[in-house]
C-alpha cells in the first residue's frame, strides 16, 4: 500500500463517496484518491435503510438507501479512486497522518495532502439516557435492529415498545409491523417528534401505532431477556409523574433517542469541536480547525437527509482540491456565526468571506409556527425569512449572499422566534 | 465423574481457590449455576484491591485482606490481568471525619497496613486537582490497587483448566449427599458428580448450598451496590480511589479509575430480599451523583456509558467472612459471607482452604508440570504499532476491527470463544475482549458478535444469547416475503 496520497476520505458512505467523487471532478487525479471503509462494503448506513424515500431533492425520485448509495459506489468503482473496505483507522494526527489497519495490508502509516473526515455518526445508547432497570437482552439501538433485521434477516423481537421517535425508530416501528411483530407504541420525551414529519404519517399513523408526546420509558423489566417497561408522562421540566406510571409488557426495547457524531479520531487529532453539532467547527468550505482537515455529512452534524449529506460533501471534496491545487492563501478575516435566540446550532461556525454566497444550515430550538429567521450583524439585519413552520426534527437552510458578507466584522448572529 | 474436590462456585473466590488446588494431583470441578464463570458478584464489583485499614482487627477480613493485597501484584502477573497499585484516599470534610481518619489508620496500623499517613487536603490536591475544596485532611495508603475483577476470574479459571481442572457451567447444583465417603451432587439439567470434598463458595447462594449439605445453618442478607460508569473522556479525572467517610453499611461512595481508563462511581448499599435483583433504580442513580460530586465536585455525570449493580453477600450473624470446615457435617468447606473485601482478598483465602483441606486429610502432592502462567496474547488496542503490524502479518484476522469503540479485533473474539473457559455468549465474549463495552455499548458490533459466535460455534444465530438461558438475541428469521403478506395492509 503506498504512502503519499492526495486526499485521504475517512469513510465510505454516502459524504465519503460523494467528496471523493467531487474530488476528482475539481481535477484531483482520481489514483491519488483513496476512500479508508471500516465496514466490509461502500455505502455506510444507507445498506441497511431498505425503505425508499432517498433521492427527491438530488435526483428527483424516491430510491431506497440502497438504490441512493449504489450511484454513487457504480461511479467511483468505474473510477480509479481506491478503495480500501473492511479497513479500520485507528489514529489521524494533525500533520495529516492517517493509521489504518485490515487484514490484507496490515497497518499502515498514509499521509495526504488533504483529509476528508466522513465517519458518520451513531446512536445514543440506555448509558447515555442512564435507563434505571434490569439489563436483560432485547434492548436494542433502532439501527441495530435494522441492520439485525435487513442484513442478517432475523427479528430482534414480536412485541416492541420504541423509546424516541427519531427517524430510524419511526423506519423500524413500520418496518418490525411489516414483519409480523406488534409495536405497542412511541414514546417521546418532548413534546414534537424528531422525526420527518412524513415518516410519523407513513410509519406510524398508517400502521395505528400509538405515538405519546412527552412520555418516557422510566425503568426495564426482566431478568434474561425484556419482559416489560414502565413508562410515565413527564412535566414542563422532563422529570416523570409518579402517578401516570403504566407497565408496558414487551420483549423488546428499541431506542431511537438520537444520533451523535462519531469524532473521537477528529478530537484525538486536536480539531476544534463544536459543543452543540458534536462535531469539528469549520468554514463554509467545511475545513475543519487545522489546515488540510475537512468533515462532511453525519461526523460534521447529524442530518435528516441524505441528500443534504451528499451536498455538503461536495463541497468538502471540492475544498479540498482547490485547498491542494491553489495553495489557498492564508485566511483572513473570519467571520464568526453566533447562535441567536431559537437556534441550537449552525454550521458553518464561521465564514471567511468571498466571492460566493454562503449557505448557513440550522437547527432550532424548539417548534415555531410560523417563524421568522433573521440574520444580524449588530444592530444591521441582513437578512430575514419568514416560513410557516420550523421544527428541530427538519434542518433549515438560509442563504446569504455574498455582498452582504462584505464590510463585517466580528460576528453574525442568526435567531428564530415564532410569528 | 469422581472429584476429589468440587468448589460449587465460579466466583473470584472459588476460582482462586480451584487454581491454588490445582498445583496439587487432585481431580477437581468448578461447578457453577450461571452460563459463565464471573457472573454474580465478581462481575460487578468496585474492583479495588484494598489496603486493609478498614476491617476489625483480628477478624478474617482484616488478614486474609491485608494478605491479599500482599499476594495480588504477582498473581496479576503470572495471569496476565491489569492491575496498578494507585493507592487510596479516605477524605475527610469535617472534625468528626478527622476523627475517624485516625481510627482507620490506628485500624491499619493493627492490621499490618504499610506506608499509611494522613495528609492534609492540599497535598491531596496536589496530588488529585479535582478533589473538592472542603476536603480538609485524608488517609493515603499507598498499598491500595486497582484490577479488573470478572477478569481476574475469568483468568484464575483459564489458568485452573489448563492445569486440569474441569469448569462446568449452567451446572446448578440441586441436591447435595454424603454417602458413606463421598458427596453425591446433582444438577437441575440431571447430571450427577461426586466429590470427597466440597468447597462451598456460592456467593449470595451460600446459605441455601450450606442448607442443601446439612451444615448448621447461616443466613446471607443480598446487598445491593449501585454503579455508573463513564467515558474515557472523564478518565483523567482522578488518578487514584477516592473514598467518602464510611457509613454502616459500608465503605461509601467512592470515585475511581478503572485499569481500562474510564472512571466510575460507586456503590449505593441496600439491604434487599431478592439474591438476584441487580437492576438499577433511578434513586440509586440520584444518590451516586450527589456522593460523587462531594468528592469530585465537577464530574461530568453527563459522560455516563452504562450503569450497573452488583449483589453482596453479607452474612448476617457477624461482620466477617465465614470460612471453615463444617462443624457438622464431614469434608465440607464453607467459604461464605465473602463481601467486600473479598476480592483483595481471595489469593489469602485460597491459601486458608488450602490448609483446612490439608489439615483435615486431603493428601497434597504437587504436580510436576503445573503451571501458574496463563497464555493471553496483549489485547490489540495496547499494542505499539509495530507489534500491531506483527500480529496481523501472523493471524490476519487482527486486521478486522469488530469493536470499533474498544478497538477489538476479529482475532481476540475467535480466541476468547475458543480459550480455555470459553466464551458462549455476547457478554461472556465481551468480558474477554471488552467488545460491547465502549461508548456505543455494542450497537455496531453486537451484530457482527453475534455472527462470529454462531459460525465459531456452529450455532443458528437463534441460539445466540446475551448470557445462557432465556436471554435469547433474536427471535426468528424474518419472513420470505415480508412485505407481500396480509401484514402489509394491517392498519
Amino acid at each position: 500500500m503506498r504512502k503519499e496520497w492526495d486526499v485521504i476520505v475517512v469513510g465510505g458512505g454516502p459524504a465519503g463517496l460523494a467528496a471523493a467523487l467531487a474530488c476528482s471532478e475539481r481535477g484531483i487525479p482520481q489514483e491519488n484518491i483513496v476512500i479508508l471503509e471500516r465496514d466490509r462494503q461502500l455505502g455506510g448506513i444507507l445498506q441497511q435503510c431498505i425503505h425508499h424515500g432517498f433521492g427527491l431533492h438530488l435526483f428527483g425520485e424516491e430510491l431506497t438507501g440502497p438504490e441512493y448509495a449504489q450511484r454513487f459506489i457504480d461511479r467511483v468503482q468505474d473510477s480509479s479512486i481506491v478503495c480500501k473496505t473492511d479497513t479500520m483507522v485507528l489514529e489521524i494526527t494533525n500533520q495529516r497522518e492517517v493509521v489504518a489497519v485490515n487484514a490484507q495490508d496490515g497497518l499502515m502509516v498514509l499521509s495526504g495532502k488533504a483529509i476528508i473526515l466522513a465517519m458518520g455518526c451513531r446512536e445514543r445508547t440506555r448509558g447515555a439516557l442512564n435507563i434505571p432497570g434490569t439489563r436483560p437482552a432485547g434492548v436494542y439501538t433502532a439501527g441495530c435492529a435494522q441492520r439485525l433485521v435487513n442484513m442478517e434477516g432475523y427479528m430482534p423481537g414480536k412485541e416492541i415498545v420504541i423509546l424516541g421517535s427519531g427517524d430510524i425508530g419511526l423506519i423500524m416501528a413500520r418496518r418490525l409491523t411489516w414483519e409480523g411483530a406488534k409495536v405497542k407504541l412511541v414514546c417521546e420525551l418532548m413534546p414534537y417528534s424528531s422525526g420527518l414529519t412524513r415518516n410519523i404519517v407513513q410509519c406510524l399513523e398508517d400502521n395505528d401505532i400509538p405515538l405519546r408526546f412527552e412520555h418516557t420509558v422510566v425503568q426495564i423489566h426482566g431478568k434474561s431477556r425484556v419482559e416489560g417497561v414502565t413508562i410515565a408522562r413527564v412535566d414542563g421540566d422532563r422529570k416523570p409523574i409518579p402517578s401516570t406510571f403504566e407497565y408496558i409488557p414487551c420483549d423488546t426495547l428499541l431506542l431511537s433517542v438520537g444520533l451523535l457524531p462519531e469524532n473521537e479520531l477528529t478530537e484525538a487529532a486536536g480539531i476544534q469541536m463544536d459543543s452543540r453539532t458534536k462535531g469539528a467547527m469549520v468554514d463554509q468550505h467545511r475545513q475543519c480547525s487545522v489546515e488540510g482537515i475537512f468533515a462532511c455529512g453525519n461526523v460534521l452534524h447529524v442530518h435528516d437527509l441524505v441528500d443534504n449529506v451528499s451536498m455538503e460533501a461536495q463541497t468538502a471534496g471540492i475544498a479540498a482540491a482547490d485547498y491542494i491545487m491553489q495553495d489557498r492563501k492564508p485566511e483572513g478575516i473570519t467571520v464568526s456565526v453566533q447562535n441567536g435566540s431559537g437556534v441550537s446550532y449552525t454550521v458553518p461556525q464561521r465564514i471567511v468571506p468571498g466571492d460566493e454566497d454562503v449557505d448557513i444550515y440550522l437547527r432550532t430550538r424548539g417548534v415555531f409556527k410560523p417563524a421568522t429567521l433573521t440574520i444580524q450583524a449588530g444592530d444591521k439585519t441582513l437578512l430575514q425569512k419568514k416560513k410557516s413552520v420550523m421544527t428541530p426534527g427538519e434542518m433549515e437552510k438560509v442563504t446569504l449572499p455574498a455582498e452582504k458578507l462584505q464590510d463585517i466584522a466580528g460576528t453574525i448572529t442568526v435567531s428564530v422566534i415564532g410569528g | 465423574m469422581q472429584y476429589d474436590v468440587v468448589i460449587i462456585g465460579a466466583g473470584v473466590s472459588g476460582a482462586a481457590i480451584a487454581r491454588e488446588l490445582s498445583r496439587y494431583q487432585l481431580a477437581i470441578a468448578v461447578v457453577e449455576k450461571g452460563s459463565d464463570v464471573a457472573s454474580g458478584a465478581s462481575k460487578a464489583n468496585s474492583a479495588i484491591v484494598h489496603a486493609g485499614y478498614d476491617c476489625d482487627p483480628g477478624t478474617f477480613m482484616a488478614r486474609f485482606n491485608v494478605q491479599g493485597n500482599a499476594m495480588m501484584a504477582s498473581l496479576c502477573a503470572e495471569l496476565q490481568v491489569p492491575y496498578k497499585p494507585i493507592g487510596s484516599m479516605v477524605l475527610a470534610f469535617s472534625p468528626e471525619d478527622e476523627v475517624h481518619l485516625e481510627k482507620l489508620y490506628q485500624q491499619g496500623i493493627q492490621n499490618g497496613v504499610p506506608d499509611m499517613s494522613i495528609q492534609t487536603g492540599d497535598w491531596a490536591r496536589e496530588r488529585e486537582p479535582h478533589l473538592s475544596p472542603e476536603v480538609q485532611s485524608v488517609l493515603w495508603a499507598p498499598s491500595a490497587a486497582i484490577t479488573c475483577p470478572y477478569e481476574l476470574t475469568i483468568a484464575l479459571c483459564e489458568n485452573a483448566a489448563v492445569n486440569g481442572v474441569s469448569i462446568l457451567t449452567d451446572f446448578e447444583v440441586r441436591s447435595l449427599q454424603r454417602d458413606k465417603d463421598a458427596w453425591q451432587i446433582s444438577a437441575a439439567d440431571g447430571r450427577k458428580i461426586s466429590a470427597s470434598w466440597v468447597i462451598n463458595a456460592a456467593g449470595v447462594y451460600a446459605d441455601c448450598i450450606n442448607a442443601l449439605a446439612g451444615g448448621a445453618p447461616f443466613t446471607i442478607c443480598p446487598r445491593k451496590g449501585e454503579y455508573m460508569l463513564l467515558d474515557r473522556k472523564e478518565g483523567t479525572v482522578v488518578s487514584t480511589v477516592i473514598f467518602q467517610p464510611p457509613t454502616a453499611m459500608g465503605k461509601g461512595v467512592l470515585v475511581s479509575p478503572t485499569v481500562d481508563g474510564n472512571v466510575f462511581a460507586g456503590p449505593t448499599a441496600l439491604d434487599m430480599q431478592d439474591r438476584e435483583d441487580t437492576s438499577t433504580t433511578q434513586s440509586g442513580m440520584d444518590a451516586l451523583t450527589r456522593c460523587a460530586r462531594l468528592s469530585v465536585p465537577d464530574l461530568h455525570l453527563y459522560n455516563v456509558i452504562t450503569s450497573f449493580s452488583g449483589i453482596r453477600a453479607v452474612l448476617k450473624e457477624k461482620h466477617d467472612f465465614l470460612i471453615e470446615r463444617s462443624g457438622t457435617v464431614e469434608n465440607f468447606v464453607n467459604v461464605a459471607g465473602i463481601c467486600s473485601p473479598g476480592l483483595s482478598s481471595a489469593p489469602a483465602i485460597a491459601l486458608y482452604v488450602r490448609d483446612l483441606l490439608r489439615d483435615g486429610g486431603l493428601p497434597l502432592r504437587e504436580r510436576p508440570d503445573f503451571s501458574p502462567h496463563r497464555e493471553h496474547t496483549k489485547p490489540f488496542r495496547h499494542m505499539n504499532r509495530k507489534e500491531k503490524a506483527e500480529a496481523i502479518a501472523h493471524n490476519p484476522l487482527y486486521g478486522r476491527i469488530i469493536c470499533r469503540c474498544e478497538t477489538v479485533t476479529e482475532a481476540e473474539i475467535v480466541a476468547a470463544i475458543h480459550s480455555p473457559v470459553p466464551a458462549r455468549s455476547i457478554d461472556a465474549i465481551k468480558r474477554r475482549t471488552r467488545a460491547g463495552m465502549g461508548r456505543c455499548q455494542g450497537g455496531f458490533c453486537s451484530p457482527r458478535v453475534m455472527e462470529i459466535l454462531a459460525r465459531e460455534t456452529g450455532m443458528d444465530l437463534q441460539e445466540v444469547t446475551k448470557f445462557g438461558k432465556g436471554s435469547w438475541m433474536v427471535c426468528g428469521k424474518i419472513k420470505e416475503d415480508g412485505r407481500n403478506g396480509e401484514d402489509q395492509t394491517h392498519a
